[in-house]
Formats: structure tokens, C-alpha cells, sequence
């Protein structure tokens, strides 16, 4: 066996490594001083790993006989997820510092880091076994993340929903790959491409496993968990889901489409016009009603799950690279939004939309930090999010598909909206007499907000780094 | 020459430096930090005139100026050829900019130092002051019209911020508001123009647009036609807007003169010295596409420079607040600059016109900022705006009186002062090119002599009012700018500009026209006499005849009307009869189709609120519905 083969899935083999280290120093220390330390050194591990990642891009290699694929796309991918979990785990500290979690800090970070070894193993497939294997790999543990809080009822209940649907869109998943492999006679990608005609049976198929990656990405009409899992899961949680785990599915989706079904696109493609139409404007109508700030950013990650979409459809160099720059920009503005949301609910154990009522006035600088993600989010400019929709939408427009852009631009306007009513409950409402005045946000959570909010700001004005995805893809 | 970047980067921070940090700063700082900086790069702007006219920097081998592109960054990217940048462009006008408005700008700093001492908000006043800096000198080196665009507008934004200062004065307010919203009236066409130029070019870089005289403009532009016009016209046709809105050409100068509402140092920068002659920067910028693909718009401009030349210079003799006149007789003075520059041609002897323009740009910025400063200095000592108020007062600020002296005898054109040289050349083109646009300016020389020496008599000679008697000299960090810009008052018109500046870049003789110089010094003096005659002493005189020209002293008095007739056409025309149908259209059938629209999602969304129900086997049941009824639907659709 050529042990080189290793050396390629280095990004892997780095997340193993990190996993172990804070396995087995959460082992040792556990209920000891040295816990103290347990935080600052996954975070700073993650951090440096993240750092590495982006300073040293990879060239294009295969290993175990083209059953594992990495190219400078998908190394970018990992690192904008790995980017992810890193402000996670700035996020989650605080959390993990309460209650009856306490005693379970460390399980947080392996768990966690174990679904993104099971993301990697996704992007970088190149055989359906290894895909369908990285994704069970990326799920059972995100429903124990769901239900980490497990002595809360809502935590419980949405970890048991999240494993059972999660359960059902596998199984549905494989029954879909099953028939792939009767039509084609093989699991690997580059073998299955010129087997792959249009017939019942591959497109049975191809509905099939679609739908497996369509319930991760959360798209209408497989979006149905989404909002009770968001809504009972930690909030580190539900920030994990609705960037990293999205963004994961969403480039596995782009890969494939274009690389294994790319004879189907008659097929898929006017299947997918419908589903992103429906899911941006479900997305949106039901955001409007929410009550719950996780449920509302359940819905506002629905809608936001469309657009990206817009940009998987193209098979253009111009769609592969509105995605990915669309993910990362949707990445720093909603993390900024969770981060923010994170310091709200550590403050006043309140998650409803009433607790950040006159937030501006108690905590202006939150408020601001809040205010710029959800404009990022709607698509205001000069915030990234203005950008990202931009390039998104030219993509779409570039292949011609001029009523797509136009539905989805009307819905913008309607996603604004009700972005904005956080900003008028932050800015223009009252705040209730029982309302918590400054809240103290510990280092962790404000590094991951700053940077965030930079990311927000800076992502769209600096056109070198569109200019440095679209660089890296061809 | 890359650190000429520095020069726009400075001011930049400045900004940031004092908006973020003015709080903790205290008036003091922050002034001394603006004041600093903005001497620093007013110092690296020497630098660059320095090494790009006299140490070779910007010479080429046949002796003509060079376009140094001194730093460029590609910032949006459109196209292969189509893409905005951020750059600095060095070329012989570009650098001449950059001293006028860092010196310009330098002055102010300091002058204000005394002027706004103790106003609440004087950090903000200097973050401003930065902003503006940093946005004119931005425009000023622009490489391409995009970039020029922004900046443009950036210093339209802050032109309307430090108007509107006082913002608890509600004619500060109400002028802000009106200064932005007729130039952004004008901005409208200059981005059309924009979109018009590229769209036919496929470039917004100055260098593409105007290289080879402009062919490649010429060429593409030259077939399409619209209402008669080639689409090369109409694009700079509607570029000209953006700048006569800016430069407050007639019929768009109707904001120049209420943005007298500002802190008085702001008038002298802003509205006097360099965000106006912006628009005949970009005519001289976009020259030889003006020349050679829309000559017919060169001579829109020429006559639409001299009808605001004669038109302004009548308004402002029977104005009485002092900045008004000022305002009025700036309007005038910008017009001569559009007319020189319409009447230019190019290459040697014929680009006079352009020479003449940018030298009347230079002089003109630095006695007008000198007014302008000087009125402060009167202004700040009477507590009040009005002529009425003043008087006699040469006695109690003799040093403002004769620094202003030096700036009146130089728009007058009176020799050897720098206003008489840059005149002359432009009077001088204007003769060669068109004698109607002669007569109509050599007319106009003489008004200017006359209402710039009513103001002077009226402030400085004349019986002392109630206020006037207790006036005081201007401290000493006010009069040190105003010596300094009359020293450059003086000197400045010795400068052989065509050596320097020409439409071609290449460097040519240029003498005085005696007989032109000899004209225009007879009807100057001729002015100041009359205005001696009339306001030297108190008398009689001027009222009555006052009353002998009855209406038409009066509609001078109101501006020509212009304003109302501006008033009129949005109040009752556009708002009355345009706007109110389409209010009530969108009031009741557009906001009615919404609601409409609203109230079925409302019940949309509260129908279908029960799919939602929580139960995970009802989501399971419709996920394998959904599965099922997609894969029918792609099969059997």
C-alpha cells in the first residue's frame, strides 16, 4: 500500500488529529483544573488549523484508486467550513460554561469536529459509498449536538426529530443509490458518467438521492425539520447546522450535479427551478410570522438555502464561483447574527424576538453588529451580502434564466422586510422594564463577532476575494 | 511616483481618525491632527509638482508632459476591457489640482482655526473638512469616469455635510438639502453620459477614452444617431450637465448661492475654490473627446458659460449680504473658464483657450479664497451677513482690508496681479474664437470691476455703522492664510502656464495680447471708477438710480427669477400635476394590490401553519409524498 495516499487528505487526517488531541486531553482532564484550558486550546488549534488551510492551497490529486478526489475547489470548500466551525466553537464557549452542560464542555468540540471529518469525506468523494458514508458520519453526531441539552425538553425532542429524519432521508438516499449502481454498474463517479442516460430508472434514482442532500440543505419541500430542530437545538448548534452543515450539502450538491448527472440536467434542471422558487418564497413567507429568533433564522436560512441554489444550478465557471463566495459571504453575516443572538440568550436565557426590543439603546455596539449582519443577509449594499446576491444572481442571468433572477429578486424585498424587523425591534421599539441592561460578552464570542462583522464588511468591497475563488476554480 | 497615493490616503484617515475618535480627541487635537495632516499632504503635493514638472518625472523624450499613472488598483471587473479602477493619474492638470486644493484646503484648516473656535461640533467640522479633502483630491487624480463618478459624488456628500453644519438652522438645512438635490439632478445625466460613453467605448479609462484625439470614440460613437445627434454628442452632452450642475451653470446655479449657509472657510474651499470648477475640471478632462467627437457640444458650452458669465455678474451688483455677492460673482467667474474652454482648439497657439482656463482656474482659486476668507474675517467681526452693517471699516482691520483690496484689484483684472494674466488669455481666446463670446465677456470684465468694488467700498469705506464701531482685527491664525493667499495672489500670474499646461500636453509660447490687456484694463477701471463715484462716500446716488431702473433692479434683486421659476416648475408642475396622480396611483391601485397581495399570504401562510404541526411522522409522511410526486413529476412531465 502507497502510504503517499495519506498524504493528500492531509485537511482529513488534520480534523483527525485535532479530534484525538482534544479527545484524549478532555479524557485526562476532565473535572480538573487543566479543563480551564480546554477551550483556549481547541480554539486556538482550530483557529491555526483554519489559518493553515487558507495559506496553503492544495493541488489536484486522487487516492484509494479515485475513491477519494481533492482539487483546490474543494480544498477551498473545506476551509470556508473549517472557517465555520471555528466560530462555532468561539460561539459555544459561554454556553458550554452553564448549567448541566458543564460537565459534558469537552464532548462539544468532538462531536462536532467529527461531523466535519464526515463533511470532508463528502466533498472530497469520488464514489457514492464514501459520500453516503460521510454523510451518516456528518449526521448521527449533529443530533447529538441537537440534543445536547438533553435534560431540556425542547433539546431532547429535537434531537430525536433530527435523528429520525435524518434516518429516513439516508435510507431514501441509498434506496436512490442502489438503483444508480443497477442502471450504471458502478459507485465511482468517473465510471458512472458515461453509463448515466436519461431513463425511469436513473432518474428514480438521481430524485431519490437528491432528496437524501436536499433534507441537509433544507430545502422546500424537505425543509419541514428544519425549524423544530433550529428552534430546540443550543443556539451553537443551530448556527453549526444552518452554516456548516448547509454549506457542506449545498457543495456536495454543486459537485455532483455537474460532474456525475451533468447528462441529466433536461431533468434536474427545471426540477430545481421549482424547488428554489418554492423554497426561497416558503422561506420567506413563513420567516415573517416567527415569534422565535432561531425559528425566524430557521426560515431566513430556508429562503437563504434558494438563492444559493441560483448559483448550483449553472454549470458555469461564474455559478461555481457565485456559490462558493455566496456561502462564505451567508457564512460571516450569519454567524454574526448567531453570535450576536448567542450573547442575547446567555444574557436573559431569552430567544424570543420581544428580548432584543431597544437593544440599541443597552447595547449599541451588538445592536450595530446585528444590524449590519441582517442588511448583509437582505442584500444591502456595500455589505459582502450585496455582493454575493449580485453574483449570484448575474450567474443565473448569464445562463439566461432572466425569470428565475426576476422571482428571486421580488423575494429580496420581501426577505428585507423582515430583516428588518429585527432592526426595528433593536432600533425603534421600547425596551421592556424587566430588560436586561449591558451585557458583558466574553473574548471568544467577541473575537467571532468582529470577525465576522469584518468578513461582512470587507468580503464584498474587496473584489479580490471573488476574484480569488474564481482564480482558485480554474 | 507611487507616493502620490498618500496625498489621497492622508486625508482619508484623517477622516476616520477624526469622526471615530473626535470625542476623546477635544477640539484642540483634533484641529492640530487635521491641520497636520493636511500640511502633509499639501507638502507631498509639492513634492509631486516638484518631480513630475521640474525633475522629469512627467517628461517625456520629445519634451511633451507624460500621463504618469502613479498607482493603480483594479477594483470591479466588468469586462476584459471594461473594469473599474482606483488609481492616480499624474498629467500636467491633475498635478496642478493637487497644490490647488491642498493649498486651498491647508489655508482653511488654519484659518478655521480661529473661525470656528469654540462652535459645539468642531471635531466634526474638521472630520468633515478631511472628508472633502480626501473625496476632491480622489476626483482630482481619478484614472477613469467611474472612478471620477464616485468621487464626485462622494465630495456632493460632503459638500451637503458641511452646508448643512449648522443643521439647527433651518435655512442651513433647507440650502443642504437643495445644494444636493439639483447637482444629483445634474449627477442623474453625467451617469447617463457614464453608461452612454462606455457602453459605446467599452472603457471607462480616461487614457482609452481621449487617446489618438479621441478616435476611438469617434469611431464607435460616430454612426448611431439619436433625435439627430450622434450618441458620442448626447453622451457628452449629458457629462456636461453633470458638470455645469456642479459648476453651477445657468439654469442649475441656483444651489450655489443659498450654500452660503455654511461655516464661511467652507464656502471658500468647497464653493469657491475647487468642489466648483469640478465640472470644468471634467471638461478639460474628457477635452479632446469634446473637440473632436462633439464639437457642437463645445460650443453648448461656450455659450451657455458667457449667457451665466453676464447673467450672474448683473445679479450680483445689487446684491447686499456680501457672500451672496461672492457666490454670484464665483458663478461668473466659473462661466469665463467653460467659455475659454469652449472656444479652445488644440495644438500649440490654438489650445489657448484650454491654457486659459485651467490658469484662471489656479488664479481664480486663490483669490477667491482669499474673498471669501476675508469676508469671514468681516463677517466674524460684525456678527452679520448685510452690507448695511458694515462700512468704514479699513481703520479697524487693516490688514483684511488690504488683503482684500489685493483679491478685488485681481478679479478686476488690473495689472500686475494674477486675476489680469489669466484673464487676458482667456479674453484673448475668446476674441480668436468667437467675438460674440468676446464681447459678452469683455461686458462682463467690466460689471465684475464694478460689484466687486461696491462690496469693497461698501465693507471698508463709506460711513461706519452701529457694528462696524466695534469691530476687531481678525486674531492672527485667520490673517496669516489671508497674507498668505495674497502673496500667492500677487505672484501667481508670472507663472507661464502653456509652458505647463496645453490640450496636447506639449509646451508652447504664449505672450500677452496688449490690445486685448489694454481693452480689458480700460473697462475694469472704468468699473472700479463708477463704483468709487457711487459707493466711495455715502450718497444719494446709487438709490436713485435704483429708481430709475425700477422692475429691473428689482428682478435682479430676486435673482432673475430664476429660483421661483425652479420653484414654480417642481412645486406646481411636477409635484402638482405629475407627482400627486401617480401618489394617489400608487396610494390606492399599486398599495391595494400588495395588501391585497399581503392579506392572501397572511391567509396562505395561516392555511397551511397546520402542516407545520410538530409531529415528526407527518414531516416524514410528506417527505416521501414530496419524494414520490417529484420523481412522477420529472418522469412523466
Amino acid at each position: 500500500m502507497d502510504f503517499s495516499n495519506f498524504l493528500v487528505m492531509r485537511q482529513e487526517i488534520g480534523v483527525i488529529a485535532l479530534f484525538v488531541i482534544l479527545l484524549i486531553y478532555d479524557i485526562f482532564a476532565a473535572e480538573t483544573k487543566a479543563m480551564r484550558y480546554f477551550r483556549p486550546l481547541a480554539c486556538i488549534l482550530t483557529g491555526a488549523a483554519t489559518l493553515l488551510g487558507f495559506l496553503f492551497p492544495g493541488h489536484e490529486a486522487e487516492a484509494f484508486g479515485g475513491m477519494y478526489v481533492t482539487t483546490p475547489v474543494t480544498m477551498l470548500m473545506k476551509n470556508i467550513l473549517m472557517l465555520g466551525t471555528f466560530t462555532v466553537f468561539l460561539q459555544a464557549g459561554e454556553w458550554l460554561r452553564k448549567g448541566d452542560v458543564l460537565i459534558r464542555e469537552g464532548e462539544f468540540y468532538t462531536i462536532t469536529l467529527s461531523t466535519l471529518l464526515g463533511m470532508f469525506l463528502m466533498i472530497s468523494a469520488g464514489n457514492f459509498m464514501l459520500l453516503y458514508i460521510g454523510i451518516e458520519t456528518a449526521s448521527l453526531p449533529a443530533a447529538c449536538l441537537a440534543a445536547y441539552n438533553k435534560y431540556k425538553e425542547k433539546s431532547a425532542e429535537a434531537g430525536a426529530k433530527y435523528v429520525l429524519m435524518a434516518t429516513l432521508a439516508s435510507g431514501v438516499m441509498m434506496f436512490g443509490l442502489s438503483y444508480l449502481y443497477g442502471a450504471t454498474g458502478s459507485m465511482y463517479f468517473d465510471d458512472m458518467v458515461p453509463a448515466l442516460a436519461v431513463q425511469p430508472m436513473t432518474v428514480l434514482g438521481f430524485v431519490f438521492f437528491f432528496s437524501g442532500l436536499a433534507f441537509k440543505i433544507s430545502l422546500v419541500p424537505f425543509h419541514f425539520w428544519a425549524p423544530d430542530v433550529y428552534e430546540g437545538s443550543p443556539t451553537a448548534t443551530t448556527a453549526y447546522l444552518s452554516v456548516v452543515s448547509k454549506g457542506a450539502a449545498c457543495f456536495v450538491l454543486l459537485i455532483t450535479l455537474h460532474h456525475v448527472f451533468g447528462a441529466m440536467t433536461d431533468i434536474w434542471y427545471p426540477m430545481m427551478w421549482v424547488i428554489s422558487v418554492l423554497t426561497i418564497i416558503v422561506g420567506n413567507l413563513f420567516a415573517i410570522r416567527q415569534k422565535d429568533i432561531k425559528r425566524f433564522f430557521a426560515y431566513s436560512s430556508v429562503s437563504q438555502a434558494g438563492y444559493i441554489m441560483l448559483g448550483v444550478m449553472q454549470d458555469s465557471p461564474a455559478g461555481l464561483t457565485a456559490t462558493i463566495y455566496y456561502v462564505l459571504v451567508y457564512l460571516f453575516s450569519n454567524m454574526a447574527a448567531f453570535g450576536v443572538i448567542t450573547a442575547v440568550e446567555n444574557a436573559t436565557y431569552r430567544t424570543d424576538i420581544a428580548a432584543f426590543d431597544g437593544l440599541s439603546k443597552s447595547n449599541p455596539r451588538l445592536a450595530l453588529m446585528m444590524m449590519i449582519a441582517l442588511f448583509s443577509l437582505g442584500g444591502i449594499p456595500p455589505l459582502a451580502g450585496f455582493f454575493s446576491k449580485f453574483f449570484i444572481f448575474a450567474s443565473a442571468a448569464e445562463a439566461g434564466d432572466y425569470v428565475l433572477v426576476f422571482i428571486a429578486l421580488i423575494n429580496t424585498v420581501v426577505s428585507l422586510y423582515y430583516y428588518l424587523l429585527i432592526v426595528k425591534a433593536m432600533y425603534i421599539n421600547q425596551a421592556a422594564d424587566d430588560a436586561v441592561g449591558r451585557i458583558r460578552t466574553d473574548r471568544y464570542n467577541m473575537t467571532s463577532l468582529i470577525l465576522c462583522t469584518a468578513g461582512t464588511l470587507i468580503t464584498g468591497i474587496a473584489s479580490c476575494v471573488y476574484g480569488y475563488i474564481g482564480s482558485v476554480g480554474f | 511616483m507611487e507616493f502620490t497615493i498618500y496625498i489621497i490616503l492622508v486625508p482619508m484617515l484623517l477622516f476616520f481618525v477624526l469622526a471615530l475618535g473626535g470625542r476623546w480627541l477635544g477640539p484642540r487635537t483634533a484641529g492640530i491632527i487635521g491641520t497636520a495632516g493636511m500640511g502633509a499632504a499639501a507638502l507631498l503635493s509639492y513634492i509631486a509638482v516638484y518631480k513630475y514638472f521640474f525633475a522629469g518625472a512627467g517628461i517625456g523624450p520629445d519634451g511633451n508632459y507624460l500621463t504618469v499613472t502613479g498607482f493603480n488598483a483594479q477594483w470591479l471587473r466588468l469586462t476584459d476591457s471594461l473594469h473599474i479602477d482606483m488609481g492616480v493619474l499624474l498629467d500636467p492638470i491633475s498635478v496642478m489640482m493637487l497644490a490647488v486644493v491642498t493649498t486651498v484646503s491647508l489655508m482653511v484648516h488654519i484659518y478655521s482655526f480661529g473661525y470656528m473656535k469654540g462652535e459645539r461640533g468642531f471635531q466634526r467640522y474638521y472630520a468633515f473638512l478631511s472628508l472633502f479633502s480626501f473625496s476632491m483630491l480622489g476626483l482630482v487624480v481619478a484614472t477613469n469616469i467611474f472612478q471620477m463618478y464616485i468621487f464626485w459624488e462622494l465630495v456632493g456628500a460632503s459638500s451637503y455635510l458641511l452646508i448643512g453644519f449648522y443643521y439647527t438652522r433651518p435655512a442651513a438645512v433647507a440650502a443642504s438639502k437643495k445644494a444636493f438635490i439639483v447637482t444629483r439632478f445634474a449627477d442623474f445625466g453625467f451617469l447617463i453620459g457614464i453608461l452612454i460613453l462606455s457602453y459605446c467605448t467599452k472603457t471607462f479609462d480616461f487614457g482609452a477614452i481621449t487617446a489618438d484625439n479621441a478616435s476611438l470614440a469617434v469611431r464607435t460613437m460616430e454612426g448611431s444617431s439619436f433625435l439627430g445627434l450622434s450618441s458620442a454628442t448626447w453622451a457628452m452632452l449629458l457629462i456636461f450637465m453633470g458638470g455645469a450642475g456642479k459648476s453651477a451653470m445657468f439654469p442649475l446655479h441656483i444651489w450655489l448661492p443659498d450654500a452660503m449657509e455654511g461655516p464661511t472657510p467652507v464656502s471658500a474651499l468647497i464653493h469657491a475654490a475647487t468642489m466648483v470648477v469640478a465640472g470644468v475640471y471634467l471638461v478639460a478632462r474628457m477635452f479632446p473627446v469634446y473637440l473632436f467627437a462633439a464639437p457642437q457640444v463645445l460650443t453648448v458650452i461656450g455659450y451657455v458659460g458667457a449667457f451665466t458669465a453676464l447673467f450672474a455678474a448683473i445679479i450680483a451688483m445689487v446684491q447686499t449680504d456680501i457672500k451672496r455677492v461672492l457666490a454670484f460673482s464665483t458663478i461668473s467667474q466659473i462661466a469665463y473658464m467653460m467659455v475659454a474652454l469652449g472656444v479652445s482648439g488644440m495644438g500649440g497657439h490654438a489650445g489657448e483657450g484650454y491654457t486659459a482656463s485651467m490658469f484662471h482656474l489656479f488664479t481664480h482659486a486663490f483669490f477667491k479664497a482669499l474673498l471669501f476668507l476675508g469676508a469671514g474675517a468681516v463677517i466674524h467681526a460684525v456678527h452679520s451677513n448685510e452690507m448695511e452693517h458694515m462700512g468704514g471699516l479699513r481703520k479697524r482691520m487693516p490688514v483684511t482690508h488690504i488683503t482684500f483690496l489685493v483679491a478685488c484689484l485681481a478679479i478686476a483684472g488690473i495689472p500686475p496681479l494674477s486675476g489680469f494674466f489669466s484673464k487676458d488669455e482667456i479674453l484673448s481666446a475668446a476674441m480668436e474664437g468667437d467675438k460674440v463670446l468676446f464681447a459678452v465677456l469683455w461686458i462682463v470684465a467690466g460689471i465684475t470691476a464694478f460689484y466687486m468694488f461696491r462690496l469693497y467700498f461698501r465693507i471698508f469705506w463709506g460711513r461706519e455703522s452701529e457694528t462696524a464701531r466695534h469691530a476687531h482685527e481678525a486674531p492672527a491664525v485667520m490673517l496669516v492664510p489671508l497674507a498668505v493667499l495674497a502673496l500667492l495672489t500677487c505672484v501667481t500670474g508670472f507663472i507661464p502656464f502653456s509652458r505647463f499646461i496645453s490640450p496636447d500636453n506639449a509646451p508652447y509660447a504664449l505672450g500677452i495680447n496688449w490690445g486685448v490687456a489694454g481693452a480689458s484694463i480700460a473697462i475694469g477701471i472704468a468699473g472700479i471708477a463708477l463704483a468709487a463715484w457711487l459707493y466711495m462716500r455715502d450718497s444719494e446716488r446709487p438709490q436713485r438710480i435704483a429708481a430709475r431702473m425700477g422692475g429691473f433692479y428689482k428682478a435682479a434683486k430676486r435673482r432673475l427669477y430664476i429660483d421661483d421659476a425652479w420653484a414654480f416648475l417642481t412645486k406646481n408642475i411636477i409635484f402638482r400635476r405629475i407627482c400627486a396622480p401617480i401618489a394617489w396611483f400608487d396610494r390606492h391601485v399599486i398599495d391595494g394590490t400588495w395588501c391585497g397581495i399581503a392579506n392572501v399570504t397572511q391567509r396562505t401562510s395561516e392555511a397551511i401553519k397546520g402542516i407545520q404541526n410538530g409531529r415528526v411522522q407527518a414531516y416524514a409522511l410528506l417527505f416521501i409524498i414530496s419524494v414520490l410526486l417529484i420523481t412522477i413529476i420529472t418522469l412523466f412531465i
